[in-house]
Protein backbone atom coordinates (compact mmCIF):
# COMPACT_ATOMS: atom_id res chain seq x y z
CA UNK A 1 0.00 0.00 0.00
CA UNK A 2 0.81 3.49 -0.97
CA UNK A 3 2.09 4.96 2.48
CA UNK A 4 3.40 8.59 0.83
CA UNK A 5 2.98 10.20 -2.50
CA UNK A 6 4.15 12.93 -4.05
CA UNK A 7 3.60 14.62 -7.11
CA UNK A 8 4.71 17.63 -9.15
CA UNK A 9 6.58 18.62 -6.00
CA UNK A 10 8.11 22.25 -6.82
CA UNK A 11 9.90 24.37 -4.31
CA UNK A 12 12.72 26.08 -4.09
CA UNK A 13 14.45 29.71 -2.16
CA UNK A 14 12.93 32.80 -2.40
CA UNK A 15 13.33 33.38 -6.47
CA UNK A 16 15.12 30.47 -6.95
CA UNK A 17 13.60 26.97 -7.91
CA UNK A 18 14.77 23.84 -6.87
CA UNK A 19 12.46 21.42 -7.67
CA UNK A 20 10.46 21.66 -11.04
CA UNK A 21 8.28 18.94 -10.87
CA UNK A 22 9.31 16.12 -8.53
CA UNK A 23 6.94 12.64 -8.07
CA UNK A 24 7.59 9.90 -6.57
CA UNK A 25 6.74 7.34 -3.54
CA UNK A 26 7.00 5.20 -0.75
CA UNK A 27 5.08 2.10 -0.03
CA UNK A 28 4.55 0.56 3.23
CA UNK A 29 7.62 -1.21 4.35
CA UNK A 30 9.92 0.30 1.84
CA UNK A 31 13.20 1.77 2.22
CA UNK A 32 13.19 4.02 -0.85
CA UNK A 33 17.05 6.29 -1.69
CA UNK A 34 17.10 9.28 -3.40
CA UNK A 35 20.27 9.51 -4.79
CA UNK A 36 21.59 12.67 -6.87
CA UNK A 37 24.89 15.18 -6.99
CA UNK A 38 25.40 18.25 -4.38
CA UNK A 39 22.49 20.67 -5.92
CA UNK A 40 20.01 18.19 -7.25
CA UNK A 41 17.27 19.28 -4.63
CA UNK A 42 17.64 16.01 -2.41
CA UNK A 43 18.05 18.17 0.68
CA UNK A 44 14.80 20.28 -0.74
CA UNK A 45 12.61 17.55 -1.27
CA UNK A 46 13.30 16.46 2.47
CA UNK A 47 12.60 19.73 3.75
CA UNK A 48 9.50 20.56 1.40
CA UNK A 49 7.89 17.32 2.58
CA UNK A 50 8.10 18.15 6.21
CA UNK A 51 6.72 21.20 5.80
CA UNK A 52 9.85 23.45 6.62
CA UNK A 53 9.79 24.67 3.23
CA UNK A 54 6.42 26.28 1.54
CA UNK A 55 6.05 23.97 -1.99
CA UNK A 56 3.48 23.47 -4.56
CA UNK A 57 2.46 20.35 -5.73
CA UNK A 58 0.59 16.86 -4.28
CA UNK A 59 1.88 15.57 -0.87
CA UNK A 60 0.10 12.30 0.57
CA UNK A 61 0.62 10.38 3.50
CA UNK A 62 -1.55 7.81 4.14
CA UNK A 63 -4.30 9.07 1.72
CA UNK A 64 -4.48 12.42 3.13
CA UNK A 65 -2.94 15.22 1.76
CA UNK A 66 -0.61 17.11 3.68
CA UNK A 67 0.96 19.63 1.27
CA UNK A 68 1.61 23.06 2.88
CA UNK A 69 1.56 21.54 5.97
CA UNK A 70 3.50 23.35 9.18
CA UNK A 71 6.18 21.08 10.19
CA UNK A 72 5.21 20.34 13.57
CA UNK A 73 1.72 18.99 12.20
CA UNK A 74 3.58 16.70 9.96
CA UNK A 75 5.85 15.57 13.45
CA UNK A 76 2.33 14.70 15.05
CA UNK A 77 1.06 12.89 11.71
CA UNK A 78 4.06 10.08 11.77
CA UNK A 79 6.67 12.07 9.79
CA UNK A 80 9.96 11.83 11.85
CA UNK A 81 13.06 14.04 9.73
CA UNK A 82 16.30 13.68 10.61
CA UNK A 83 17.76 17.07 8.73
CA UNK A 84 20.92 17.31 7.14
CA UNK A 85 24.11 17.94 9.88
CA UNK A 86 21.86 16.21 12.43
CA UNK A 87 19.55 18.86 13.95
CA UNK A 88 21.19 18.48 17.26
CA UNK A 89 19.83 19.96 20.28
CA UNK A 90 23.27 20.99 21.70
CA UNK A 91 22.65 22.77 24.84
CA UNK A 92 20.35 20.20 26.01
CA UNK A 93 21.40 16.68 27.38
CA UNK A 94 20.91 13.43 25.36
CA UNK A 95 18.61 12.15 27.63
CA UNK A 96 16.69 15.77 27.17
CA UNK A 97 17.20 15.59 23.52
CA UNK A 98 15.58 11.80 23.59
CA UNK A 99 12.50 13.18 25.67
CA UNK A 100 11.74 15.88 23.16
CA UNK A 101 11.88 13.24 20.43
CA UNK A 102 8.77 12.18 22.32
CA UNK A 103 6.99 15.44 22.83
CA UNK A 104 4.15 14.50 20.41
CA UNK A 105 3.38 11.02 22.75
CA UNK A 106 0.87 10.93 25.22
CA UNK A 107 1.30 7.21 26.30
CA UNK A 108 3.39 6.13 29.18
CA UNK A 109 6.17 4.19 28.05
CA UNK A 110 8.41 6.91 26.66
CA UNK A 111 10.87 5.88 29.68
CA UNK A 112 11.06 2.56 28.04
CA UNK A 113 11.94 3.65 24.92
CA UNK A 114 14.62 5.63 26.04
CA UNK A 115 16.15 2.68 27.58
CA UNK A 116 15.77 0.98 24.86
CA UNK A 117 17.69 3.31 22.28
CA UNK A 118 20.22 3.31 24.59
CA UNK A 119 20.35 -0.55 24.29
CA UNK A 120 20.58 0.15 20.63
CA UNK A 121 23.26 2.81 20.63
CA UNK A 122 25.30 2.23 24.32
CA UNK A 123 26.96 4.96 23.83
CA UNK A 124 23.98 7.24 23.61
CA UNK A 125 23.58 5.92 26.85
CA UNK A 126 27.06 6.27 28.51
CA UNK A 127 26.61 10.11 27.96
CA UNK A 128 22.50 10.51 28.50
CA UNK A 129 23.63 13.35 31.14
CA UNK A 130 26.21 15.41 28.72
CA UNK A 131 25.07 18.41 26.66
CA UNK A 132 24.08 17.06 23.16
CA UNK A 133 26.40 19.22 21.70
CA UNK A 134 29.74 17.96 22.94
CA UNK A 135 29.49 14.19 21.35
CA UNK A 136 31.20 13.11 18.38
CA UNK A 137 29.62 13.37 14.94
CA UNK A 138 29.32 10.11 14.62
CA UNK A 139 27.45 9.73 18.38
CA UNK A 140 25.16 13.27 17.45
CA UNK A 141 24.17 11.22 14.73
CA UNK A 142 22.79 8.22 16.35
CA UNK A 143 21.56 10.50 18.71
CA UNK A 144 19.07 12.44 15.85
CA UNK A 145 18.16 9.21 14.44
CA UNK A 146 16.92 7.91 17.85
CA UNK A 147 15.25 11.14 18.74
CA UNK A 148 13.28 11.11 15.45
CA UNK A 149 12.49 7.49 16.17
CA UNK A 150 11.25 8.39 20.04
CA UNK A 151 7.62 9.59 18.18
CA UNK A 152 7.16 6.55 17.04
CA UNK A 153 7.19 7.43 13.38
CA UNK A 154 5.52 5.76 10.51
CA UNK A 155 8.10 7.14 8.02
CA UNK A 156 11.73 8.12 8.71
CA UNK A 157 13.18 10.58 6.37
CA UNK A 158 17.01 10.62 6.47
CA UNK A 159 19.29 13.44 4.86
CA UNK A 160 22.63 12.19 4.12
CA UNK A 161 23.12 9.81 7.62
CA UNK A 162 26.76 9.55 6.59
CA UNK A 163 27.71 13.07 6.36
CA UNK A 164 31.19 13.40 7.55
CA UNK A 165 31.23 10.28 9.53
CA UNK A 166 34.22 7.76 9.56
CA UNK A 167 33.11 4.49 7.67
CA UNK A 168 33.07 2.14 10.30
CA UNK A 169 30.60 4.51 12.19
CA UNK A 170 28.31 4.90 8.59
CA UNK A 171 28.27 1.17 8.45
CA UNK A 172 27.06 0.75 12.10
CA UNK A 173 24.25 3.42 11.14
CA UNK A 174 23.19 1.62 8.37
CA UNK A 175 23.11 -1.84 9.85
CA UNK A 176 20.92 -0.20 12.87
CA UNK A 177 18.87 1.31 9.64
CA UNK A 178 18.59 -2.11 7.74
CA UNK A 179 17.42 -3.42 11.42
CA UNK A 180 14.82 -1.07 11.85
CA UNK A 181 13.02 -1.62 8.76
CA UNK A 182 13.74 -5.50 8.37
CA UNK A 183 12.33 -6.09 12.27
CA UNK A 184 10.01 -2.86 12.83
CA UNK A 185 8.55 -2.62 9.21
CA UNK A 186 9.49 0.97 9.46
CA UNK A 187 9.07 2.61 6.04
CA UNK A 188 12.34 4.99 5.15
CA UNK A 189 13.37 7.83 2.80
CA UNK A 190 16.65 8.24 2.35
CA UNK A 191 18.67 10.94 0.97
CA UNK A 192 22.10 9.49 0.69
CA UNK A 193 25.87 10.22 -1.05
CA UNK A 194 27.10 7.17 -0.06
CA UNK A 195 24.95 4.97 -2.89
CA UNK A 196 27.03 1.87 -2.55
CA UNK A 197 25.38 1.77 1.24
CA UNK A 198 22.11 3.13 0.51
CA UNK A 199 21.16 1.42 -2.65
CA UNK A 200 22.50 -2.04 -0.52
CA UNK A 201 19.52 -1.36 2.27
CA UNK A 202 16.73 0.16 0.12
CA UNK A 203 13.94 -1.69 -1.94
CA UNK A 204 13.83 0.86 -4.77
CA UNK A 205 15.85 4.25 -5.66
CA UNK A 206 15.56 7.33 -7.51
CA UNK A 207 18.13 9.76 -9.39
CA UNK A 208 17.13 13.33 -9.13
CA UNK A 209 18.94 15.34 -11.45
CA UNK A 210 18.56 19.41 -11.32
CA UNK A 211 15.33 19.08 -9.69
CA UNK A 212 13.87 16.25 -11.32
CA UNK A 213 13.67 12.51 -11.10
CA UNK A 214 15.71 10.91 -14.14
CA UNK A 215 15.97 7.11 -13.28
CA UNK A 216 13.64 5.18 -11.16
CA UNK A 217 13.98 1.27 -10.97
CA UNK A 218 14.41 -1.26 -8.42
CA UNK A 219 17.80 -1.29 -5.74
CA UNK A 220 19.31 -3.87 -8.03
CA UNK A 221 18.27 -2.30 -11.31
CA UNK A 222 19.78 1.46 -10.06
CA UNK A 223 23.19 -0.37 -9.35
CA UNK A 224 22.86 -2.54 -12.33
CA UNK A 225 22.53 0.87 -14.35
CA UNK A 226 25.21 2.00 -16.28
CA UNK A 227 25.13 5.33 -15.78
CA UNK A 228 23.76 5.34 -11.93
CA UNK A 229 27.53 3.36 -11.51
CA UNK A 230 29.33 5.83 -13.40
CA UNK A 231 28.28 8.86 -11.93
CA UNK A 232 27.02 8.04 -8.24
CA UNK A 233 29.24 4.14 -7.37
CA UNK A 234 32.43 5.35 -9.28
CA UNK A 235 32.95 1.74 -10.94
CA UNK B 1 29.99 47.30 62.41
CA UNK B 2 26.78 48.15 63.06
CA UNK B 3 27.27 50.47 60.15
CA UNK B 4 28.68 47.81 57.97
CA UNK B 5 25.33 45.10 58.18
CA UNK B 6 23.07 47.94 57.46
CA UNK B 7 24.96 48.99 54.40
CA UNK B 8 25.24 45.31 53.71
CA UNK B 9 21.49 45.74 54.13
CA UNK B 10 20.78 48.02 51.78
CA UNK B 11 22.47 46.23 49.03
CA UNK B 12 20.88 42.87 49.87
CA UNK B 13 17.58 45.49 49.27
CA UNK B 14 18.72 46.87 45.81
CA UNK B 15 20.17 43.67 44.72
CA UNK B 16 16.62 41.96 45.41
CA UNK B 17 15.10 45.10 43.31
CA UNK B 18 17.67 44.01 40.37
CA UNK B 19 17.08 40.31 41.00
CA UNK B 20 14.08 40.56 40.74
CA UNK B 21 13.90 42.23 36.49
CA UNK B 22 17.18 40.22 36.34
CA UNK B 23 14.84 36.78 36.31
CA UNK B 24 12.57 38.30 33.54
CA UNK B 25 15.53 39.17 31.20
CA UNK B 26 17.05 35.35 31.70
CA UNK B 27 13.51 33.67 31.46
CA UNK B 28 13.12 35.59 27.74
CA UNK B 29 17.23 34.89 26.90
CA UNK B 30 16.45 31.18 28.06
CA UNK B 31 13.20 30.37 25.99
CA UNK B 32 14.19 32.42 23.28
CA UNK B 33 17.90 33.49 22.86
CA UNK B 34 16.67 37.01 22.53
CA UNK B 35 18.09 39.89 24.79
CA UNK B 36 14.88 41.90 25.58
CA UNK B 37 15.96 45.40 25.95
CA UNK B 38 12.18 46.56 26.61
CA UNK B 39 11.42 44.25 29.35
CA UNK B 40 11.50 46.78 31.91
CA UNK B 41 9.62 48.88 29.90
CA UNK B 42 7.13 45.86 29.65
CA UNK B 43 7.41 46.02 33.53
CA UNK B 44 6.51 49.93 33.33
CA UNK B 45 3.56 49.81 31.33
CA UNK B 46 2.72 46.18 33.81
CA UNK B 47 3.10 48.50 36.95
CA UNK B 48 1.09 51.75 35.56
CA UNK B 49 -1.46 49.29 34.81
CA UNK B 50 -1.50 47.64 39.02
CA UNK B 51 -1.81 51.40 39.46
CA UNK B 52 -4.71 52.02 37.77
CA UNK B 53 -6.21 48.86 38.76
CA UNK B 54 -5.70 50.34 42.73
CA UNK B 55 -6.77 53.61 42.16
CA UNK B 56 -10.04 52.37 40.64
CA UNK B 57 -10.53 50.67 44.05
CA UNK B 58 -9.10 46.72 43.77
CA UNK B 59 -7.01 45.98 46.45
CA UNK B 60 -3.79 46.42 46.15
CA UNK B 61 -2.78 42.61 45.68
CA UNK B 62 -5.87 41.98 43.53
CA UNK B 63 -4.68 44.42 40.97
CA UNK B 64 -1.52 43.42 41.00
CA UNK B 65 -2.56 39.57 40.33
CA UNK B 66 -5.00 40.66 37.62
CA UNK B 67 -1.74 42.80 36.01
CA UNK B 68 -0.10 40.13 36.35
CA UNK B 69 -2.40 37.61 34.07
CA UNK B 70 -2.57 40.96 31.91
CA UNK B 71 0.40 41.13 31.29
CA UNK B 72 1.03 37.54 30.31
CA UNK B 73 -1.51 37.77 27.24
CA UNK B 74 0.45 41.17 26.41
CA UNK B 75 3.83 39.82 26.60
CA UNK B 76 2.65 37.04 24.50
CA UNK B 77 1.10 39.42 21.95
CA UNK B 78 4.19 41.19 21.47
CA UNK B 79 6.35 38.40 20.59
CA UNK B 80 3.51 37.43 17.99
CA UNK B 81 3.24 40.86 16.49
CA UNK B 82 6.14 42.36 17.08
CA UNK B 83 8.98 40.29 17.57
CA UNK B 84 7.54 37.25 14.90
CA UNK B 85 8.42 38.86 11.64
CA UNK B 86 12.03 39.78 12.44
CA UNK B 87 12.52 36.36 14.23
CA UNK B 88 14.66 34.74 11.56
CA UNK B 89 16.71 38.04 11.37
CA UNK B 90 19.82 38.87 12.58
CA UNK B 91 20.37 39.32 16.66
CA UNK B 92 21.50 42.76 15.56
CA UNK B 93 17.91 43.71 14.09
CA UNK B 94 15.77 41.86 17.08
CA UNK B 95 18.15 43.88 19.73
CA UNK B 96 17.20 46.95 17.55
CA UNK B 97 13.51 45.66 17.25
CA UNK B 98 13.77 45.31 21.02
CA UNK B 99 15.15 49.12 21.31
CA UNK B 100 12.19 50.20 19.54
CA UNK B 101 9.97 48.43 21.58
CA UNK B 102 11.72 50.02 24.85
CA UNK B 103 11.00 53.95 23.41
CA UNK B 104 7.61 52.92 22.05
CA UNK B 105 6.24 51.21 25.27
CA UNK B 106 8.18 54.32 27.48
CA UNK B 107 6.13 56.89 25.30
CA UNK B 108 2.84 55.20 25.30
CA UNK B 109 3.39 54.99 29.39
CA UNK B 110 3.59 58.94 29.14
CA UNK B 111 0.80 59.62 26.49
CA UNK B 112 -1.22 57.36 28.71
CA UNK B 113 -0.25 58.15 32.02
CA UNK B 114 0.83 61.45 31.80
CA UNK B 115 4.67 62.63 33.15
CA UNK B 116 4.09 63.19 36.33
CA UNK B 117 4.81 60.84 39.85
CA UNK B 118 2.46 58.76 40.72
CA UNK B 119 2.66 57.57 44.81
CA UNK B 120 2.17 53.52 44.14
CA UNK B 121 0.44 52.26 46.89
CA UNK B 122 1.97 48.29 48.88
CA UNK B 123 0.10 44.94 49.11
CA UNK B 124 1.77 44.59 52.41
CA UNK B 125 2.09 47.41 55.59
CA UNK B 126 5.17 49.38 55.10
CA UNK B 127 6.67 48.15 58.14
CA UNK B 128 10.51 47.34 59.50
CA UNK B 129 12.08 45.65 62.03
CA UNK B 130 15.18 46.03 64.05
CA UNK B 131 17.30 43.09 63.74
CA UNK B 132 20.97 43.17 65.63
CA UNK B 133 20.61 46.83 64.71
CA UNK B 134 20.19 46.48 61.59
CA UNK B 135 16.95 48.24 59.85
CA UNK B 136 15.03 45.44 58.12
CA UNK B 137 12.45 46.34 55.59
CA UNK B 138 9.05 44.74 55.02
CA UNK B 139 10.20 45.53 51.05
CA UNK B 140 12.85 43.50 51.16
CA UNK B 141 11.37 40.54 52.88
CA UNK B 142 8.51 40.47 50.41
CA UNK B 143 11.13 40.75 47.74
CA UNK B 144 13.16 38.04 48.46
CA UNK B 145 10.28 35.66 49.31
CA UNK B 146 8.69 36.29 45.94
CA UNK B 147 12.57 35.67 44.32
CA UNK B 148 12.74 32.43 46.59
CA UNK B 149 9.30 31.40 45.03
CA UNK B 150 9.64 32.45 41.80
CA UNK B 151 13.05 30.64 41.49
CA UNK B 152 11.78 27.68 42.35
CA UNK B 153 8.59 27.78 39.95
CA UNK B 154 11.18 28.64 37.02
CA UNK B 155 13.43 25.41 37.86
CA UNK B 156 10.57 23.09 38.11
CA UNK B 157 8.74 24.34 35.30
CA UNK B 158 12.23 24.17 32.89
CA UNK B 159 13.64 21.55 34.36
CA UNK B 160 11.07 18.98 35.07
CA UNK B 161 7.98 19.47 32.97
CA UNK B 162 7.55 18.38 29.15
CA UNK B 163 6.16 21.82 28.45
CA UNK B 164 9.60 23.84 29.62
CA UNK B 165 11.63 20.98 27.47
CA UNK B 166 9.97 22.21 25.34
CA UNK B 167 10.85 26.17 26.01
CA UNK B 168 14.67 24.71 26.28
CA UNK B 169 14.70 22.86 22.76
CA UNK B 170 12.99 25.98 20.79
CA UNK B 171 15.71 28.50 22.50
CA UNK B 172 18.65 25.26 21.48
CA UNK B 173 17.49 24.70 18.34
CA UNK B 174 14.19 26.15 16.92
CA UNK B 175 14.26 23.85 13.58
CA UNK B 176 14.87 20.56 15.74
CA UNK B 177 11.75 21.03 17.81
CA UNK B 178 9.58 22.08 15.17
CA UNK B 179 10.44 18.48 13.37
CA UNK B 180 9.69 16.56 16.76
CA UNK B 181 6.35 18.82 17.00
CA UNK B 182 6.97 21.47 19.20
CA UNK B 183 4.54 24.31 18.36
CA UNK B 184 7.19 26.86 18.38
CA UNK B 185 5.36 29.40 17.99
CA UNK B 186 3.31 29.10 20.73
CA UNK B 187 6.34 28.29 22.84
CA UNK B 188 7.82 31.76 22.16
CA UNK B 189 4.74 33.45 22.59
CA UNK B 190 4.02 31.07 26.40
CA UNK B 191 8.20 32.29 27.08
CA UNK B 192 7.70 36.08 25.97
CA UNK B 193 4.13 36.20 28.37
CA UNK B 194 5.45 34.20 31.69
CA UNK B 195 8.69 36.84 31.46
CA UNK B 196 6.14 39.71 30.96
CA UNK B 197 4.42 38.60 33.92
CA UNK B 198 7.38 38.33 35.96
CA UNK B 199 8.19 42.15 35.08
CA UNK B 200 4.99 42.86 36.32
CA UNK B 201 5.28 41.20 38.98
CA UNK B 202 9.11 42.95 39.95
CA UNK B 203 7.53 46.44 38.80
CA UNK B 204 4.48 46.32 40.93
CA UNK B 205 5.90 45.30 43.96
CA UNK B 206 9.63 47.20 43.68
CA UNK B 207 8.16 50.79 42.55
CA UNK B 208 6.64 51.65 45.90
CA UNK B 209 9.82 50.94 47.39
CA UNK B 210 10.87 54.13 45.04
CA UNK B 211 10.07 57.87 45.19
CA UNK B 212 6.81 57.41 42.81
CA UNK B 213 5.88 55.52 39.43
CA UNK B 214 7.28 58.17 36.43
CA UNK B 215 8.24 56.87 32.99
CA UNK B 216 11.85 56.83 34.14
CA UNK B 217 10.92 54.18 37.17
CA UNK B 218 12.42 51.13 35.60
CA UNK B 219 15.16 52.36 33.24
CA UNK B 220 18.32 52.53 36.10
CA UNK B 221 16.79 49.10 37.50
CA UNK B 222 17.20 47.93 34.03
CA UNK B 223 20.63 48.57 33.54
CA UNK B 224 21.40 47.04 36.51
CA UNK B 225 19.24 43.95 35.92
CA UNK B 226 21.48 43.61 32.81
CA UNK B 227 24.29 43.93 34.89
CA UNK B 228 23.02 41.25 37.18
CA UNK B 229 22.18 38.85 34.65
CA UNK B 230 25.34 38.90 32.62
CA UNK B 231 27.40 38.61 36.26
CA UNK B 232 25.49 35.65 36.98
CA UNK B 233 25.11 34.57 33.29
CA UNK B 234 22.18 35.14 30.71
CA UNK B 235 21.13 31.67 30.85
CA UNK B 236 20.98 30.56 34.73
CA UNK B 237 18.24 31.63 37.18
CA UNK B 238 20.02 31.23 39.85
CA UNK B 239 22.82 33.67 38.35
CA UNK B 240 20.26 36.42 37.66
CA UNK B 241 19.33 36.06 41.70
CA UNK B 242 23.21 35.77 42.87
CA UNK B 243 24.14 38.35 40.47
CA UNK B 244 21.71 41.20 41.56
CA UNK B 245 22.63 40.27 45.24
CA UNK B 246 26.47 41.03 43.76
CA UNK B 247 25.93 44.29 41.54
CA UNK B 248 23.43 45.50 44.59
CA UNK B 249 26.18 44.37 47.92
CA UNK B 250 28.68 46.16 45.57
CA UNK B 251 26.89 49.11 45.08
CA UNK B 252 26.00 49.71 48.53
CA UNK B 253 29.11 49.27 49.97
CA UNK B 254 31.40 51.25 47.65
CA UNK B 255 29.39 54.56 47.91
CA UNK B 256 29.62 53.87 51.81
CA UNK B 257 33.23 53.68 51.91
CA UNK B 258 35.21 55.11 48.95
CA UNK B 259 34.08 59.23 49.22
CA UNK B 260 35.07 59.68 45.75
CA UNK B 261 32.83 56.87 43.67
CA UNK B 262 29.42 59.04 45.43
CA UNK B 263 29.16 60.33 42.10
CA UNK B 264 29.84 57.72 39.77
CA UNK B 265 28.57 54.84 41.46
CA UNK B 266 27.50 53.26 38.57
CA UNK B 267 31.11 52.53 37.41
CA UNK B 268 31.29 49.64 40.40
CA UNK B 269 29.04 46.73 39.26
CA UNK B 270 30.36 47.24 35.45
CA UNK B 271 33.50 47.45 36.71
CA UNK B 272 32.97 43.99 38.73
CA UNK B 273 31.11 42.96 35.41
CA UNK B 274 34.35 43.44 33.19
CA UNK B 275 36.91 41.45 35.45
CA UNK B 276 34.03 38.63 36.23
CA UNK B 277 33.42 38.08 32.05
CA UNK B 278 37.23 38.82 31.14
CA UNK B 279 37.62 35.98 33.52
CA UNK B 280 34.73 33.68 32.76
CA UNK B 281 33.02 35.33 29.28
CA UNK B 282 29.62 32.67 30.10
CA UNK B 283 29.39 34.74 33.45
CA UNK B 284 29.20 33.13 37.49
CA UNK B 285 26.36 30.45 36.46
CA UNK B 286 26.36 30.57 32.50
CA UNK B 287 26.83 27.20 30.61
CA UNK B 288 29.42 27.58 28.68
CA UNK B 289 28.56 26.36 24.76
CA UNK B 290 30.53 23.87 23.78
CA UNK B 291 29.32 22.42 20.09
CA UNK B 292 31.34 19.84 17.92
CA UNK B 293 30.42 19.04 14.58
Amino acid sequence: MTLLEVAELRAGYGPVQVLHGVDFSVNEGEVVVILGANGSGKTTTLRALSGILPARGTVRFEGRSIGGQRPEKTAQGGIAHVPQGRGTLTDLTVEENLRLGAYCRRDSRVDRDVGYWYEVFPRLGDRRTQPGGSMSGGEQQMLAIARAMMSNPKLLLLDEPSLGLAPIITQELFRVLSKLNASDGLSMLVVEQNAGLALGIATRGYVLESGSIAVSGSAAELAADDDVRKAYLGI
Amino acid sequence: MDQFLQHLMNGIEAGVIYASLALALVLIFKTTGILNFAQGEMALVSTYFTWKLAEWGLPVWVAILVSVGVSFVGGALIERVVIRPVEQSSPLVIVIVTIGLFLALNSLAQVIFGTDAHLMPRAYPNESWDLLGVNVEADTLVLIAVLAVECVVLWYLLQRTKVGLALRGVASNPESSRLVGVPVGSMLMFGWGLAAALGALAGSLVVPTTAGLTAGSMQSILVFAFAAAALGGFDSPLGAVVGGLIVGVAQSLTTAYVDWLNDIEIIVPFGLILVVLLIKPAGLFGKVRVERV
